[in-house]
């Protein structure tokens, strides 16, 4: 309900029993705060956010509260101007500022700083304390934070986010009074894959980005691009920073839809492929010795290109699911779409299909990432989300607070008290059912969990959507595991709004079918309430774009007609990492490759001609998320010399190749033509930055007003400033020159006068943690099938029984170098740790084994050796092989294989 | 006032001024024969730009681009980079003096002393790339206009030869794990 208070002598309309803090910056108005955040609620312990309080029309003298902690009510009247408050606001911050060093100069943060901004807001500019100052020493945190102790203002958002909010044990708050410390136990890695967010959490410059310190530049010379992350499936929307032509860091870009105010390590610290050293920087032709790859600049290869694809009968064209819709869509128009294959594994082909199956004609809801954290049951089935999808994981964190928050609704404490809240739930969680083969990194949170292999968890499933609608399949023989489906039916039926996650990561279709059965089997016993929710995972960033362009599986090239001579276009592919190396050379035997990428891998060592594409951060695009959520990203760093937009270089071969016919010159063409083929991404390109509409206004710029150096920049080279690069693709200019307008759809970064640092972006939502007042949450592009009638899989799978002397091995994601082009990061390199063959204890010891001996791993497709790591939770009679582990080249698993002790 | 007395005004007022020009004639002369002679300039005069030492000869620029954002022209340009003791500078640093107007922004926005305008006023080039300097064409040996002070002795960062603690008004850094009051 909406209720007017009056701040100021003004009226105002705000949400009941908000706190009046965020009531009060939701309508624009600036009150200093610290301790206070939207995803952390308030605790009222920095004092900063003071304000006078009335307690009627009649009341003249007022009192002072913390707004953070104070209510909304109707005709509830309060002051931020009041001198008394402005006085106790500035007293605040001097006394915050007596120990704070010397260091703005010298401090990353410096710029973007929440403590400079409410400095300046509360007035205090000048030093009257006289007396010494506390000092502390740092820790090595790892790769990715830096830790500057000294800056600290205990202001506690650090534990709270990292301890309360996102599940971490391994950093807290030491000491009392001025000998406050917040860190870790003792130096080390800081162990939660969400740890970057510190550096945005934290309002001053304790916590901040290691990478980008070793190229830093500040805030205001970044050129900001709205952009999408591309190492896992759910598109966390990011802010890429550009200077001097390369990509300098990757912050947050609030989505109220998909990823809020946080992203995870992988995307905010995997970005170093972009600018490595290793990257495909020029168009190469292999010579006659096959082995020696030839520098050619872009004419020639284009000619080269043309002279290859000429023939459109022998043509193959192999699209890939990380690079975008744009991008897949110009190599099925080039190789036309008989001959347009999807780049994923079969399996993964397989599994992307059920998962889409699933959302597009079950009748349960997807629901977005956000929306997760309000599920108040959760069943996981067959992954661990930390590792395949990791914000997931933060999300479904979220969901176990659920049924305490609705529980502290009723005893009339709002989910912003957030001391309150958690102290009421104290440790109770859930409920938040986990059916897994390994242990996940939310168990510490479950309320109950399983380790099972896929087959178990798939007939777990069942068995729950059997209790659930005797329609079901019912399952036989589940023994003790009967009754935990029946706990887990209730739970999920006794819930305002139930949730099932499963996805690609467990390898295994049965499992993905059971999580749909679930949730189709929920929405038939609860009837008439809200459709259940299922969200599925899938394996790569534009998965879900490749399969809806409809791409043929890889196994039906071999359909093609036999013989020698025709091409094979690669696109953004590593075919050796979704096929065994013996089908990839057998596909590529006596075909001509062309490969188009941006990164070194073997599929490109093989190639006849090599074209340097651009990364994610060097050209505009479009990727679909797992929930079937398009989003489009946009240039943030201008590609130089040779490199392309792979769209780029297939429209180029194109128009030269047939150049009679009428073709796609640009990404706007592209994406008509798109969507006049595939009338379901119609939508993706609607909105007001349509092509036409996007010209005919000024262009939003991508560096900030206050960006320097633009005449020194580049006069070492030439004393005639640039002109600066167009971008034709977007809406956006490398410029400082433009329309800045705050209902913009390509906020590029969060800016407004007196706030410089990322709390700025309230200034851009309609209330605080609500939808952006101009940006783009993305299109939907699927919409389950409401009146489907419920529909359960034939087949019910085979209870797993333990082989003698063999093991089923099973994929284990892994957050840090299990996706390949963050796997290419130094950083993300330090945190990678050793791939390991994970077995239950007491497997191992039946094998005679002990933590860290290396085993060698034997099955009909070959061996490979390494070292074992055991543990009690693992399902019996598996063993868990990380994805990606290097030297052990493609898997297709589940596999049975035998394991023995090579040395110890 | 009539006619006659307004001409007559007139006249004397511009006999008074031939008289005063007559008079400059055996005045002393104050142009100076530039470049034979030059003049001694004061010592806040807004001239070529130079990056100074601190008083323990460290470069002083802890490349915070302050100087960069203050400048009206954006004629600097530089790239801050960290050596492995912590101590921050510029990695490299250039100045475009074909642009600069001599403002003096950035040397009042340099909360380090290292930036500083001198009296050298002479920058003539025929040849616009001349006037670009980079850092090694900047650096002078000195402290410059203000000898003493040296930013990382009240910084709270540790570089080498500088802990924790040790700049002035530090206490020694905390011990976390007193149970003292
Ligand atoms: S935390 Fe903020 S106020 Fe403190 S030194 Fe850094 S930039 Fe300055
Ligand atoms: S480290 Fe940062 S977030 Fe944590 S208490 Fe200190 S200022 Fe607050
Ligand atoms: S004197 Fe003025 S114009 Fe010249 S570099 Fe300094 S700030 Fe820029
Ligand atoms: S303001 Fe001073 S310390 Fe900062 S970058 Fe410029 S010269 Fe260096
Ligand atoms: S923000 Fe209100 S007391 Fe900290």
């Amino acid at each position: 309900m909406r209720v007017k208070i009056t701040v100021d002598g003004k009226s105002y309309e705000v949400e009941q029993g908000d706190n009046l803090l965020r009531a009060c910056l939701s309508n624009g108005l600036d009150l200093p705060y610290f301790c206070w955040h939207p995803i952390l609620g308030s605790v009222g312990s920095c004092r900063q956010c003071a304000v006078k309080s009335y307690q009627d029309d009649d009341d003249t003298e007022g009192k002072i509260v913390m707004a953070c902690m104070e209510s909304s009510n109707e005709g509830c009247r309060i002051s931020i101007d009041d001198p008394e408050a402005k006085r106790f606001r500035a007293q605040i911050i001097e006394w915050l500022m007596i120990n704070h060093p010397h260091d703005c100069a010298v401090c990353d943060e410096g710029g973007e700083c929440h403590l400079q901004d409410m400095t300046v807001m509360t007035g205090h500019d000048s030093r009257r304390y006289r007396f010494t100052k506390s000092t502390h020493r740092n820790q090595d945190l790892g790769p990715f934070i830096n830790h500057e102790m000294n800056r600290c203002i205990t202001c506690y958002r650090c534990v709270r986010y990292y301890r309360d909010y996102a599940g971490g044990k391994d950093l807290d708050a030491f000491g009392v009074h001025d000998r406050m410390y917040f860190g870790r136990q003792e130096d080390g890695t800081l162990e939660s894959p969400f740890s970057g967010n510190l550096v945005e959490v934290c309002p001053t410059g304790v916590f901040t980005d290691k990478t980008f310190k070793q190229h830093y530049t500040r805030k205001w010379d970044l050129q900001s691009t709205p952009s999408v992350c591309v190492h896992c499936s759910l598109g966390c929307n990011t802010i890429l920073g550009e200077r001097y032509g390369g990509l300098r860091r990757v912050l947050n870009r609030y989505n109220a839809d998909v990823n809020g105010y946080l992203i995870c390590d992988r995307g905010r610290f995997g970005y170093g492929f972009v600018n490595s050293d290793q990257r495909i920087s020029e168009a190469g032709v292999r010579i006659a010795d096959g082995c020696t790859l030839e520098s050619i600049d872009s004419d020639v290869a284009v000619r080269r290109f043309t002279s290859l694809i000429k023939n459109k009968e022998s043509l193959i064209g192999i699209g890939s699911p990380r690079a975008s819709l744009e991008a897949n869509f110009a190599l099925r128009q080039l190789v036309g779409k008989e001959n347009f294959y999807s780049g994923a594994s079969a399996q993964e082909f397989e599994l992307v299909a059920t998962v889409v199956d699933a959302m597009r004609n079950g009748s349960t809801q997807t629901p977005s990432l956000r929306q997760i954290e309000s599920a108040d049951a959760v069943l996981l089935l067959g992954e661990d989300p930390t590792a395949s999808a990791p914000l997931l994981s933060l999300a479904l964190r979220q969901s176990t607070r659920q049924q305490s928050i609705l529980e502290a609704a009723k005893a009339g404490i709002p989910m912003w008290q957030d001391a309150a809240v958690r102290g009421l739930a104290q440790d109770s969680h859930g409920p938040l059912f986990i059916a897994t083969p390994a242990a996940t990194a939310l168990d510490d949170i479950a309320s109950e969990t399983v380790r099972a292999a896929p087959d178990d968890v798939a007939r777990l499933g069942l068995a729950v959507a059997h209790e659930l609608d005797p329609k079901a399949p019912r399952v036989v023989k589940l023994g003790a595991r009967l009754k935990l489906a029946k706990r887990i039916a209730a739970a999920l039926l006794a819930a305002e709004q139930p949730l099932v996650v499963a996805g690609t990561a467990s390898g295994s279709k049965a499992v993905i079918q059971a999580a749909a059965a679930v949730a189709t089997a929920l929405g038939v016993a609860r009837a008439k309430a809200a459709a259940p929710w299922l969200f599925l995972t899938l394996p790569e960033c534009n998965s879900m774009g490749l399969a809806l362009l409809n791409a043929k599986p890889l196994a039906e090239i071999k359909q093609q007609p036999k013989g020698r001579g025709g091409s094979v276009i690669v696109l953004e592919n590593n075919l050796y990492r979704r096929a065994k190396a013996e089908q990839v050379d057998a596909l590529l035997d006596g075909k001509t490759l062309v490969v188009l990428d941006h990164v070194q891998h073997p599929t490109v060592d093989r190639a006849r001609l090599v074209l340097p594409a651009a990364t994610f951060a060097e050209t505009s695009g479009t990727l679909v998320n797992n929930e079937g959520r398009a989003q489009e990203f946009h240039t943030a760093v201008m590609p130089t010399g040779a490199i392309r937009p792979s769209h780029g270089w297939l429209l180029s071969g194109l128009t030269a190749c047939r150049p009679d016919e009428k073709h796609a010159l640009s990404l706007e063409d592209l994406r008509a033509a798109c969507a006049a083929e595939f009338p379901e991404l119609a939508s993706t390109w609607l909105s007001d930055e349509s092509p036409t509409l996007r010209y005919a206004k000024e262009k939003v710029p991508r560096a900030s007003f206050r960006a320097s150096g633009r005449t020194a920049m580049h006069a070492n080279v030439s004393v005639h400033e640039p002109t600066p690069p167009e971008d034709p693709d977007s809406a956006l200019a490398f410029s400082m020159e433009g329309f800045r307008d705050p209902d913009a759809q390509l906020i590029p970064s969060y800016w407004a006068p007196g706030w410089n640092s990322v709390q700025a972006l309230s200034k851009f939502q309609f209330e605080v943690g609500g939808p952006m007042r101009g940006g783009k949450p993305g299109v939907r592009l699927i919409q389950p099938c409401k009146d489907a009638p419920p529909s359960y899989p034939d087949e019910i799978p085979a209870a797993f029984a333990a082989r003698e002397g063999e093991w089923l091995l099973l994929p284990l994601s892994r957050v840090f170098g299990g996706e390949e082009l963050s796997s290419m990061d130094p950083a993300i390199q330090v945190r990678t740790s050793q791939a390991q063959l994970l077995l239950h204890e007491d497997d191992g010891l039946s094998l005679g084994l002990s933590e860290g001996d290396i085993v060698e791993i034997q099955s009909e497709v070959g061996s490979f050796s390494l070292p074992v790591a055991m543990r009690k939770n693992v399902c019996r009679g598996v063993a868990m092989l990380p994805l990606d582990t290097p030297g052990v080249g493609f898997l297709q698993l589940p596999l049975y294989a035998s394991i023995r002790r090579v040395s110890g | 006032m009539g006619d006659e007395d307004s001409k007559a005004t007139a006249m004397i007022s511009i006999l008074h001024s031939l008289w005063r020009v007559l008079r400059h004639t055996f005045d002393r002369r104050v142009t100076v024969q530039y470049p034979e002679e030059r003049r001694v300039m004061a010592p806040r005069t807004r001239g070529r730009i130079v990056l100074t030492l601190d008083p323990d000869g460290g470069e002083r620029c802890v490349g915070c681009y302050l100087c960069a954002a203050a400048c009206p022209v954006d004629c600097i340009a530089l790239q801050a980079t960290e050596d492995e003791t912590g101590r921050r500078s510029a990695e490299w640093f250039r100045i475009n003096f074909s642009r600069c107007i001599f403002c003096g922004y950035c040397e009042e926005a340099c909360p380090t002393y290292a930036i500083q305008l001198t009296p050298d006023i002479e920058l003539g080039e025929y040849h616009r790339p001349n006037l670009v300097y980079e850092k090694e064409h900047l650096l002078i040996s000195g402290p410059g206009k203000y000898p003493g002070y040296n930013y990382y002795h009240v910084a709270g960062l540790s570089i080498g030869g500088k802990d924790k603690g040790e700049a002035a008004a530090e206490r020694p850094p905390v011990d976390v794990r007193t149970l003292l009051p």
